[in-house]
């Protein structure tokens, strides 16, 4: 069955608990390192998502310990593709009510349009819920996949 | 009326901004075009729109407006962008 507006699928690859990061920058290359590993995007993409947080401030914190890294649609992205990265050690992205940040979600989308729609669901997931918290405290893969709703 | 949701892609977290606040406006049964942007539509998108909703980083990118500039904290919480709507529609 055709469900377009469902996110794509979040493999083992796509998925690091616990990583250790210095500062927002590496935690973001973290993730789009994910993303590169789940075969979603080229390794420019974390470039990209980097440069995006350069030029227009840490406004990637939409939610308390949650940052929602992601480019443009462009040839670095080969499909839609999600990727979680959980730290450690939370970091600083330099926002003013959302700081630290315990959760980075990366998001690539194939064009404009799906990525909107890939936004859609994401909010779906996160209104009004304790999902960051949630993930935050995950364990394994499966438990990710779980509390997003995505097959592996 | 229109509403403008303002990020640095015009794909990502105003993406999140559009779909709550249609949400919380169809709660209000408010009828409203809400039109997700990044800073460089929005010259084209200013003059008619009503309500501008944003991060804090962008307001210094907005400047002088006629529109009600809202700056939402948390782009999950549909009760806070419910507040801070009615506010500005009131």
């Amino acid at each position: 069955m055709d469900r377009p507006t469902e996110l794509p699928p979040l493999p083992d690859e796509g998925i690091v608990l616990a990583a250790r990061a210095r500062d927002w920058r590496e935690a973001v290359e973290t993730a789009g390192r994910a993303l590169t590993a789940s075969g979603a995007t080229d390794a420019g993409y974390a470039t990209d998502m980097i440069r995006m947080i350069e030029a227009h401030g840490p406004y990637v914190v939409v939610a308390p310990g949650l940052a929602l890294a992601h480019a443009r649609p462009g040839p670095a992205v080969r499909r839609d593709g999600l990727a979680i990265v959980t730290l450690a050690e939370p970091v600083e992205f330099g926002h003013p009510y959302n700081d630290p940040v315990r959760v980075v979600l990366a998001l690539a989308g194939a064009s404009s349009a799906r990525h909107l729609q890939l936004v859609a669901e994401i909010a779906n997931i996160f209104n009004d819920s304790d999902a960051v918290e949630r993930l935050a405290e995950a364990r394994d893969a499966a438990e990710v996949r779980g509390i997003l709703g995505v097959p592996a | 009326m229109k509403i403008l949701t303002l990020c640095g892609a015009g794909i990502g977290t105003s993406g999140i901004l559009k779909v709550n606040a249609e949400r919380v406006l169809q709660r209000l049964g408010i009828d409203a075009d809400v039109v997700a942007i990044d800073a460089s539509m929005l010259a084209a998108q200013l003059d008619d729109a009503q309500v501008i909703l944003t991060g804090p980083e962008f307001v210094e990118t907005i400047g002088r407006t006629f529109a009600d500039v809202i700056v939402v904290e948390n782009y999950f919480d549909t009760a806070e962008l419910q507040r801070k709507l009615e506010v500005a529609l009131g």
